[in-house]
């Protein structure tokens, strides 16, 4: 009993923690005042300066596409990467995986710089197309090291076995090897998405004109102080998705099995 | 087989529709693209400009002059209009890549003050015009400093251990500590710089922090009682705490300036010139002053602007003050010892 | 392959001096690795793998918990909780940092609490400790997704046969629960310890500029500079000590090969 209560407690602690900033951000979001340091009455006009002002907006389209069809494209991608550098073997696969994790392992910023020197030579023009391909490159190895766990986890037994009760390898692949790594899938595809829906580094020395994401114009705010509209931004998108979350679960408790998969 | 390959078509029809609704946009108008700080204009002024003359605007922005530069030099963005910053005006002149202004394009060009044209980094106004300046210098909390600032030197002073607040940005810590010595701010004689060096070293324990914009935050907030800033972001801050103080310090200091000029590769360059002199008109100058809130040059639109802005000292020093402040110059290469020594102070 | 030939690049500048505009005036030198081995760059390293070590360790110590405890739940309850638990992260890294400051600073959210109960303000801020809160709060999803993911295949016959043959809940979780998740602990590391060596904008928001990390110097050395060739000596000799501590972890991890982290 006294276990279950630590549990919940500290489970609790941590999504304070996790929470703290986000319900400061909220409350600011209604402050008159310009300023975090200072509360000047309750208002709304933040919410409606926000619908307002076109750079925002077009900010928020921008990420939120390049988010979405980066994590899908690059989930795909780094689940064929996956099975591939899972089948092979020895030092091959040893020197594959470790060129895989190279980005990961650099600071961003040395990311962004070496993916616009190489657009740039192949003479590229900047815009969506480019900050959507380094997206791309660097969500994929992301998506492989949520995947390859799962596949080592595998019983490797278990596609033989589809296969000598009679499947072809590609039905083996999608009714066997794909649900059994599915938790990977869906962490490396959530991992992808939240990479890139905060990207700042990587996609201003990306992009080209008339393309831009939230993360570039909050920065690009450094100078001249965060304008109060992106706090009523944060809320509005916060509260989205969270009633979003409430939606598909309630939806899914009427289904057996439930949630999300 | 074809889960896959219906998933990888709908994926390709996304990206496609995407692709074309994206670049379907700029048709048949006239563009204009423009590459500004963050909220470093009126929208308004925007829409205006965009009905006016029937340009298209594009709008993107960044955040130092910095990132700035790297994008334009990496060929990374075709724009027709940047706003930068008096040293990288000139970096950018001596790296042959901006476009020199048909003035006759800009007549508005004479709404500028007299003593804002022809300034060292742009001698005959060939490539810029300048958009916005200020100073920079010390904000001080009346409230718990006891005494009136007027030195550099207060930075230092011991009995404001832990209420100072530093830029995190080289050049201008820098220029603190070089006044207080008496050198100049664009100095590169390694002595000096090792001087100031040492000066910003023995000053760290009584820092409270080195900050980028929080600074305002910061002093509103009364955390902390001292700090530098610039003149644009003083006026805000006295406005949202009036217990603020802001002086240009007696030894001198730094003048700032942002202009407006056109790149090299630029493919709209009338629509550039129509939209730098559409800035320089009296009102929208005005406008602009306004929602920035910093000081503007066109002296047209500061006589448009409310009295009590026209006569703040802050925003529109005097001239001696003005007199007594020097404009950041390039430092090429140089910049490598002034980033040497910057490493070293923080690093410590 | 998309990820080599920037990697190429980098290592080119690195190794070269000389305008980055044309590639055919680089001179191959090794004068951008002699400059690192400065003793303020060293102490600058070491003071980055310092701070960023102890979030690591620190994120696994927190991030391990609640990754095992959600993974326990039933599958409806735990796919709610993982998605709250990453749903902070799609907020603007930015804003939530500021959003710190606002919580830990001298007249913050915290203080102002401190000071209501009668204590003095504490100094919550722009200190080690608010470097590491902050890379930890950032960083800490990033722990808890791959170990989480892992731990939810275990299968649980292993864990009853454990138990079944006497094992209690504390051996059970040592003997089998525990290195069954080592890969999702090896990926976990290496997604907290990378970013956090080379991150800079929380060392200058909530360190108050007292820290100059990797990060801080690389950035400064592409962006201020503009000597990309000692930004990339320095990235380079970064990734050749991660992959050099990588490859250790995975000497120790030899018998474990089958099982073992998703590095090597």
């Amino acid at each position: 009993m006294v276990e279950k209560a630590l549990k919940k407690f500290y489970v609790f602690l941590i999504f304070v923690f996790l929470y703290a900033p986000i319900i400061i951000l909220i409350i600011f979001s209604f402050n008159n005042s310009k300023t975090l340091s200072k509360w000047d009455g309750f208002t709304f006009k933040w919410y409606l300066e926000l619908f307002k002002d076109d750079e925002i907006m077009k900010s928020l389209y921008y990420t939120i596409v390049i988010a979405c069809l980066s994590s899908v494209i690059s989930t795909l991608i780094g689940i064929f990467a996956a099975l591939s550098i899972h089948n092979m073997k020895g030092f091959k696969k040893k020197i594959i995986l470790n060129i895989n994790y190279l980005p990961v392992l650099n600071p961003d910023i040395v990311t962004a710089i070496s993916f616009m020197t190489l657009f740039k030579f192949m003479s590229m023009n900047f815009g969506f197309m480019t900050m959507l391909l380094s997206h791309i490159a660097f969500n994929v190895p992301y998506v492989v090291l949520s995947i390859l766990p799962k596949l080592k986890h595998m019983n490797k037994y278990l596609e033989e076995a589809a296969m000598d009760l009679g499947a072809t390898p590609l039905y083996a692949l999608r009714k066997v090897i794909i649900p059994e790594i599915m938790p990977g899938i869906i962490t490396g595809g959530l991992l992808a998405f939240t990479l890139s829906i905060d990207d700042f580094v990587i996609s201003f020395f990306n992009t080209g004109n008339g393309v831009t994401n939230l993360s570039i114009t909050v920065y690009s705010m450094a100078r001249r102080g965060i304008k109060p509209e992106l706090n009523a931004l944060s809320t509005i998108m916060f509260s989205t998705v969270l009633i979003l979350l409430l939606l598909i679960n309630k939806r899914n408790s009427k289904e057996d099995g439930g949630g999300l998969m | 087989m074809s889960k896959i390959v219906r998933k990888f078509v709908f994926v390709a029809v996304i990206v496609f529709v995407t692709l074309v609704g994206v670049s379907c946009k700029k048709d048949d108008k006239a563009v204009l693209n423009v590459y500004n700080w963050g909220d470093y204009i009126d929208p308004d002024t925007i829409d205006e400009f965009e009905k006016e003359f029937n340009i298209d605007v594009n709008y993107d922005t960044f955040s130092t002059n910095e990132d700035m530069y790297v994008k334009i030099k990496s060929g990374g963005g075709n724009y027709d209009v940047l706003f930068p910053s008096d040293y990288m005006i000139e970096k950018m002149i001596k790296e042959d890549m901006l476009l020199e202004l048909d003035m006759n394009n800009i007549p508005n060009y004479k709404n500028i003050d007299d003593k804002f044209k022809n300034l060292d980094f742009d001698p005959k106004n060939e490539y810029s015009v300048p958009y916005m300046w200020g100073t920079l210098g010390i904000i001080y909390n009346k409230k718990f400093v006891n005494e009136k600032i007027d030195s550099w030197n207060a930075l230092w002073d011991e009995k404001y251990k832990g209420q100072i607040l530093m830029l995190f940005s080289q050049r201008d810590s820098l220029t603190a500590a070089f006044r207080r010595l008496g050198y100049s701010i664009n100095t590169k004689n390694p002595e000096e710089l090792l001087k100031a060096k040492d000066e910003l070293i023995k000053q760290k324990p009584l820092v409270y922090a080195y900050v980028g914009d929080e600074v305002k935050d910061l002093m509103i907030g009364e955390e902390a009682n001292l700090a530098i800033v610039w003149s644009g972001d003083a006026a805000y801050m006295i406005k949202e705490n009036n217990n603020l103080e802001y002086v240009v310090p007696k030894e001198g200091s730094n003048l700032w300036f942002d202009n407006v000029v056109i790149p090299k590769g630029s493919k709209h360059k009338k629509e550039a010139e129509e939209f730098i002199n559409f800035l320089c008109r009296g009102d929208i100058a005005a406008k602009n002053a306004e929602y920035i809130g910093y000081s503007s040059p066109n002296k047209e639109g500061v006589k448009l602007l409310p009295k009590d802005i026209q006569n703040d000292k802050v925003a529109y020093p005097d001239e001696e003050t003005i007199n007594n402040c020097e404009i950041f110059t390039d430092l090429g290469d140089f910049v490598k010892e002034y980033d040497r020594i910057w490493t070293e102070i923080i690093g410590d | 392959m998309f990820t080599i030939i920037p990697l190429l690049l980098i290592l080119l500048f690195s190794f070269t001096s000389g305008d980055i505009q044309n590639i055919t005036e680089l001179k191959f030198t090794l004068t951008n690795y002699k400059r690192f081995f400065d003793p303020v760059y060293i102490k600058i390293l070491l003071k980055s793998i310092n701070l960023a070590l102890r979030s690591t360790v620190i994120c696994l110590i927190l991030g391990y918990p609640i990754a095992l405890i959600i993974s326990r739940e039933n599958i409806k309850k735990r796919n709610a909780m993982i998605l709250l638990f990453v749903l902070p992260m799609w907020m603007n890294f930015l804003l939530r940092t500021y959003a710190w400051r606002a919580i830990l600073g001298k007249n913050g959210f915290i203080n102002y609490i401190i000071q209501m109960l009668g204590f003095s303000s504490a100094n919550l801020i722009y200190n080690d400790g608010a470097v590491i809160l902050g890379m930890i709060y950032n960083f800490l999803p990033f722990m808890v997704l791959p170990i989480y993911s892992v731990l939810i295949k275990i299968d649980n016959n292993l864990i009853e046969a454990a138990e079944d043959l006497g094992a209690n809940k504390f051996k059970t979780f040592l003997g089998v629960t525990f290195p069954l998740s080592v890969p999702g602990i090896m990926s976990g590391v290496t997604m907290v310890f990378m970013p956090a060596v080379s991150t800079f904008v929380i060392s200058r928001l909530l360190g108050g500029g007292q820290y100059m990390l990797i990060g801080n110097l690389i950035e400064q050395q592409f962006l201020w500079v503009g000597d990309w060739n000692f930004g990339s000596a320095i990235s380079i000799i970064m990734m050749l000590i991660i992959l050099l501590s990588m490859g250790l972890t995975a000497v120790f991890d030899k018998n474990k090969d089958k099982e073992g982290g998703s590095l090597w």
